[in-house]
């Protein structure tokens, strides 16, 4: 099954090492990372995408929580959550193609960053999903490049996280 | 005042009581050991960094203290990292001093550069790079109170060159703060009722004990308890000198080389009350066979060792004492009920009586040969009860672990987790270091004892007098015995086939050597040992096809054991 974990940590030289090594070491998938600087300069944020039966869950959340720098472990899993992805993707575009791929791109609410007679690149965020739809219309088109932030996330309603807390 | 780097480390390390490091020079370390010159910090002189760790190893084991090793960068670093992995696995607390290369040079591959704080990052509790001399102070102090608190474990600390020359004023923190890392030390008192009635509850209880109540000295609460809860205790080779043996209630070890009765009465337990253990495969073989009756209660300081390898009924996340003593308190106000179990239990201890009766430890003694096993017969009937055993990894470890009586805690020191061969001699050092006047024995055989026997010399130079038994078959015999077993007795490189006069060894770097080929033989060397003032090498040939009895075969359930008669 796949969780959606969000890792709070001392915002220093070798936390990524740590955590990635915490995962490769112990045979835990990474679906995907993503990692930046909180509000709090001292402290980052890491969204890891992963996958395994709750026994593996467990385990992945008790040796986050064991390393020094983890300050907080937020398991998505079974909380009302939203997540968010951002995705450029280069797409061949002639004059067969260049209205529909641009008709592609506005229904996904995307938008086109960079334009030359022979592409499009296309900026889309959206919910893991979304992006993976929208691959799938424009794979046709061909793409020619493609990068994924690979997904943030936030939990819903009024209740926030801040060091302190 | 305003100190130089070094000198700050060396005032660091009087704060947090050191009083005796291990280590070894070099290039990048050369600033500390010229201020070492002037400290009251006592420095052993090992003659390779890998034994610096052990030693410092053994003294955390022996005294609970954290133990201190210096190494120089690069090729000194590396050479640390088996020691540091054996700390961790087995959660000694350890801080390692490595010098680097100095910051503007470290990535530029210079000169004995080694990335040490990338290379022991899966093997340390935490590490430290430190970039600024003003940070120095507070990274030592939290490298000792990371290394002692919570599941204790090894910390090291990579000082660059240019950091211990810079100079700062010298502020020593009183305490530290880390807002990620709150070890939990009380126990949850409703888990510890909870416990508590499924103590009186049981028909068929078995306390499990591992490292976890060495490290928390924990010995006095976990007999008051068995003796309280009418239970037997059985401990894994961590917790071995945890509970006495020749306590009516002792089972001895459990699991792979474990008695028979133990893995038993294990098998056919209806609670395990697990203590500071952490279910290695080598306890519990096949994990689906393991228990299979039992509900279990799992104490440990650790939350990732809960319900890491087996599933758990009551997990209790806690300091192990804390956790005793509450659960004490808790059967301490149900008198009524603890009264009636040892009518209870009558049946229970029966049935183990039988087990006992059926399949005691044993081997079959010999006139012409000498036994390993009557080698430590001999070792702990004329050895003192505070006498501290070390061993080195394979066959001598585990008869040692089968045949000698421990009485005291931390008296039995061994590398359980990593399994570390070579670790005996050098941690018997440590040891010794921490007590001078105790007897200090470290039991070992012929191939492991060659891993690191050049630390002969550090004991004859520091007047240690460790007693080193040497059980020798000219086998890598633990591996021959799988061989024999389980590969048709194809001895794959596991015969030494050159003989090592271990006696004129010991001469060589001015030690005693001794020799015993008959068994009529062994006391008399055991005897003449213990009599003598320095180091002594005590060679006992031995069967050389003797076998480790019993045996749970490597993936097999606990009752499959194959035994000794």
């Amino acid at each position: 099954m796949r969780h959606t974990i969000s890792v709070l940590v001392e915002n220093e030289f070798g936390v990524l090492a740590r955590v990635a090594g915490l995962f490769s070491g112990r045979g835990f998938n990474i679906e995907s990372l993503s990692v930046a600087p909180t509000l709090d300069p001292s402290i980052s944020r890491m969204t890891i995408v992963t996958s395994g039966d709750d026994r593996i869950l467990e385990q992945i959340n008790k040796q986050l929580n064991k390393l020094i720098d983890t300050i907080k472990v937020i398991d998505f899993t079974d909380e009302e959550h939203m997540e968010r992805e951002l995705c450029l993707v280069k797409v061949t575009a002639d004059d067969g193609t260049r209205a529909e791929v641009l008709r592609i791109a506005d229904i996904f609410r995307g938008k086109v960053v960079d334009v030359t007679p022979k592409s499009y690149t296309i900026e889309v965020t959206g919910a893991p999903d979304k992006i993976n739809a929208i691959i799938e219309l424009l794979r046709p088109m061909g793409i020619k490049e493609l990068v994924r932030s690979g997904p943030v996330a936030l939990g819903r309603g009024p209740k926030g996280w801040r060091a302190g807390d | 005042m305003k100190l130089t780097g070094s000198k700050i480390l060396l005032e660091c390390l009087q704060r947090e009581g050191v009083d005796q490091v291990f280590g070894y020079p070099g290039g990048t370390v050369i600033n500390i050991y010229d201020d070492l010159m002037d400290s009251p910090v006592k420095h052993i002189l090992t003659r390779h960094e890998q034994a610096a760790v052990h030693a410092a190893d053994g003294y955390a084991r022996a005294t609970g203290k954290v133990g201190v090793a210096i190494a120089t960068s690069g090729p000194g670093a590396t050479n640390t990292i088996t020691g540091i992995a054996t700390a961790y696995m087995d959660s000694i607390p350890m801080v390692v001093i490595t010098g680097q290369v100095p910051t503007p040079l470290i990535g530029n591959d210079a000169f004995q550069e080694a990335d040490i704080i990338g290379i022991t990052r899966p093997i340390t509790k935490h590490n430290f790079l430190v970039r600024d001399v003003k940070d120095l102070a507070t990274i030592i102090k939290k490298a000792f109170y990371i290394a002692r608190t919570g599941r204790p474990g090894p910390v090291l600390v990579d000082l660059p060159k240019d950091v211990q020359v810079a100079t700062t004023k010298f502020e020593y923190p009183e305490s530290v703060e880390l807002r990620g890392y709150k070890p939990t030390y009380s126990g949850n008192l409703r888990m510890v009722e909870k416990a508590a009635a499924m103590i009186l509850a049981a028909k068929k209880p078995v306390i499990y004990v591992g490292g976890g109540a060495s490290l928390t000295d924990a010995h006095a609460e976990l007999k008051q308890l068995a003796e309280t809860i009418q239970a037997p205790v059985t401990t894994t080779l961590m917790g071995m000198a945890c509970f006495p043996k020749r306590h009516p209630l002792s089972l001895g070890m459990l699991g792979m080389h474990g008695t028979y009765y133990a893995n038993m009465a294990v098998t056919n337990s209806d609670l395990l009350i697990a203590l500071g253990a952490r279910f290695d495969d080598r306890v519990t073989g096949k994990i689906a066979t393991f228990a299979p009756h039992a509900k279990i209660i799992h104490v440990d300081i650790d939350p990732t060792s809960i319900k890491k390898n087996v599933r758990v009924d009551l997990p209790i996340v806690g300091d192990l004492r804390d956790v005793l003593t509450k659960l004490l308190k808790e059967l301490g106000s149900q008198t009524d009920e603890v009264a009636k179990l040892a009518e209870k239990l009558k049946p229970w201890h029966e049935e183990i009586a039988v087990w006992r009766r059926e399949q005691p430890m044993s081997y079959t003694p010999s006139k012409t040969i000498i036994k390993p096993q009557f080698v430590i017969e001999k070792l702990r009937e004329l050895s003192n009860d505070d006498a501290i055993v070390t061993t080195e990894v394979g066959q001598h470890q585990m008869w040692a672990a089968q045949f000698f009586d421990f009485v005291q805690p931390r008296t039995f020191l061994s590398s359980g987790g990593l399994g570390t061969m070579g670790y005996g001699l050098p941690s018997a050092l440590g040891a010794q270091a921490a007590f001078p006047k105790r007897q200090v024995i470290d039991i070992s055989g012929d191939g492991a004892f060659q891993m690191n026997s050049q630390e002969l010399a550090t004991l004859v130079q520091y007047r240690l007098p460790v007693k080193i038994v040497i059980l020798n078959n000219n086998f890598l015999g633990m591996v021959r015995q799988w061989q024999q077993l389980f590969f048709n007795k194809r001895y794959s490189q596991t015969c030494m086939e050159l003989p090592i006069d271990f006696v004129k060894l010991a001469e060589a770097y001015g030690a005693t050597g001794l020799r015993a080929t008959k068994p009529e033989e062994v006391e008399d060397v055991i005897r003449k040992a213990f009599a003598t003032k320095g180091p002594v090498i005590m060679e006992f040939k031995i069967a050389r096809e003797e076998n480790v009895l019993p045996m749970v075969p490597a993936g097999a359930s606990l009752n499959e054991m194959v035994l000794a008669s």
